[in-house]
């Protein structure tokens, strides 16, 4: 018998991959190797939706063990890889085993990256990216009333409005000068942040954390670079992620912060495909380009598994994200690096707008608040290649979809 | 339990349990039926979980709130009276025996 496709890492993007084989007619057999004890999950809820009580865990699951069985996926959770050897097409497991591969597939994901404190190590400091995390900062919550969330990313302000919600007292600190500086214009900084205020959240910019201050190992505050402290008995962490690249550097894969792929999620290694977090995609300009979202987990999981099956099925959506903080839910649509202008349409004080980022005439992305129509339609536009005017993404009056139903212009850049 | 009746894109239907309270979206990404992709997870985010609901199932279900509707108004396959997003709408024991059909496309 020959040997399985092997895909390490059951999160979102393993699962896609070994799902895509099927559906795409891989007939052998696909062994799927999770380091959790637990099946696949989706994790956007977990600082979310799960942490605020609003489904239990049972829900999170993508799939059943049967529904997995059904698909003749041999899922194997609780399953290390230690090394890969990619001349002879074997894998060896923690426990010393070793496994043939006919195709691999590095789905390894990222890990939070650690606090570089004194005092990190304490009981009541958390990152948030797994399932267990989230059980644990769940049960540390309902045991405190004051909360500390280090970094003011997508991670930690979704904590922070959940903990908020929950009536506890929540500290946010922020090394840069505004919040989610790394992902939204300064304009939605700034609604966040009165956001968050006005939710009686206290928002520190531009701060530097020096230590975790605690007793008898248990956390019991955080202090600040310039003196100040700030009491806590739980500390969360959110100061983003490392990708898992070490295996595949480890074998001689190519890695560049991330295991290095081709828009069809192929490695340097033949028979080695690579997608979702762990990755690093080099376009076809020869930029870098790292995305950390679903949507990528998902994409790049199906070119993966066209890969392995020979065929080319570039991921070639724009990006796309979202965001769920109190009532306000961020969808965002196309990159905005190297826009020169951004227009409004609709009305921050109503919580309700988009905001429209423009190169010259060509619209790159489109942030949406409490507008998922606007959403929704942006990422048509963008993938059609097509903009409205800034006049026109500006005057509410303005039909958005008749941009879709023009004829396509004649040349495309 | 609730037994609802998944139809998907090939036609193929799934009888399945779905725990009371736990949305139509959730029963069908558990069971692995095919034609529902559900990318969000369930936020209402994504708009790949578009189904069609029983006729007579409709006055059953709350209807869609601004936002499902602002949503179900792109979705990639046909939108009809019937369209739901599936994340949205939850297992009762009034929609036992329904039949939520899948579109061709989610994305």
């Amino acid at each position: 018998m020959s040997a399985p496709i092997v895909i390490v890492g059951a999160g979102q993007s393993g699962l896609q991959v070994a799902e895509s084989l099927r559906s795409e007619g891989w007939e052998g057999g696909i062994l799927l190797l999770g380091e959790e004890a637990v099946p696949p999950y989706h994790r956007p809820p977990l600082s979310k939706a799960y942490l605020a009580g609003k489904a239990e865990e049972a829900q999170l699951f993508i799939r059943s063990p049967e529904a997995l069985a059904k698909k003749r996926i041999d899922f194997r959770p609780g399953s290390r890889v230690a090394a890969l050897d990619i001349a002879r097409q074997t894998l060896t497991l923690a426990d010393g085993s070793q496994l043939d591969y006919e195709g691999l597939a590095l789905a390894t994901g990222a890990r939070n990256r650690a606090l570089p404190l004194p005092g990190a190590e304490l009981d009541g400091v958390f990152g948030l990216r797994t399932l267990d995390d989230t059980r644990r900062i769940a049960d540390a919550l309902a045991a405190t009333e004051a909360v500390v969330v280090i970094g003011g990313g997508f991670i930690g302000l979704e904590f922070a409005a959940v903990a908020a919600a929950q009536g506890k007292r929540v500290t946010v600190l922020e090394a840069a000068e505004r919040l989610m500086a790394r992902a939204v214009p300064p304009a939605l900084s700034d609604f966040y942040l009165a956001l968050h205020r006005a939710h009686g959240v206290r928002v520190e910019l531009g701060v530097s954390v020096a230590a975790v201050l605690g007793e008898q190992g248990r956390a019991h505050g955080v202090r600040c670079a310039d003196g100040r402290e700030f009491e806590a008995g739980l500390v969360v962490a959110g100061i983003g992620v490392l990708p898992n690249d070490e295996l595949a550097a480890a074998a001689g894969i190519a890695c560049d912060r991330g295991i290095l792929v081709d828009a069809c999620s192929r490695t340097s290694a033949p028979n080695v495909v690579a997608s979702g977090d762990c990755t690093v995609t080099r376009l076809e300009d020869g930029s870098l380009r790292r995305l950390e979202s679903v949507q990528a987990a998902v994409e790049q999981g199906k070119s993966a598994a066209a890969a392995l099956l020979g065929r080319e099925r570039p991921f070639s959506a724009r990006p796309w994200f979202w965001s769920d903080q109190y009532e306000v839910k961020l969808q965002m649509a196309g990159l905005a690096a190297g826009a020169d202008r951004s227009v409004l349409r609709g009305s921050q004080e109503a919580h309700a707008f988009s905001l429209f980022h423009y190169r010259g005439e060509q619209l790159l992305a489109v942030d949406s608040l409490n507008q998922p129509q606007v959403h929704m339609l942006s990422r048509r536009m963008l993938d059609a290649g097509r903009s409205p005017t800034p006049a026109q993404a500006a005057d509410s009056g303005f039909e958005l979809n008749t941009v879709l139903a023009t004829p396509a212009p004649a040349t495309s850049s | 339990m609730v037994m609802i009746t998944y139809v998907e894109p090939n036609g193929g239907r799934q009888e399945i349990d779905v725990p009371e309270g736990w949305s139509l979206m959730q029963g069908a990404m558990s069971n692995g039926v095919d034609g529902m992709e559900a990318e969000c997870g369930g936020s209402c985010a994504c708009a790949t979980c578009h189904c069609y609901i029983d006729e007579a199932a409709l006055a059953l279900i709350p209807p869609a709130a601004d936002n499902e509707a602002a949503m179900l108004e792109n979705v990639v396959a046909e939108r009809r009276p019937t369209s739901r997003l599936a994340c949205q709408v939850k297992a009762t024991a009034a929609l036992e025996g329904i039949l939520v059909e899948l579109p061709a496309a989610q994305s």
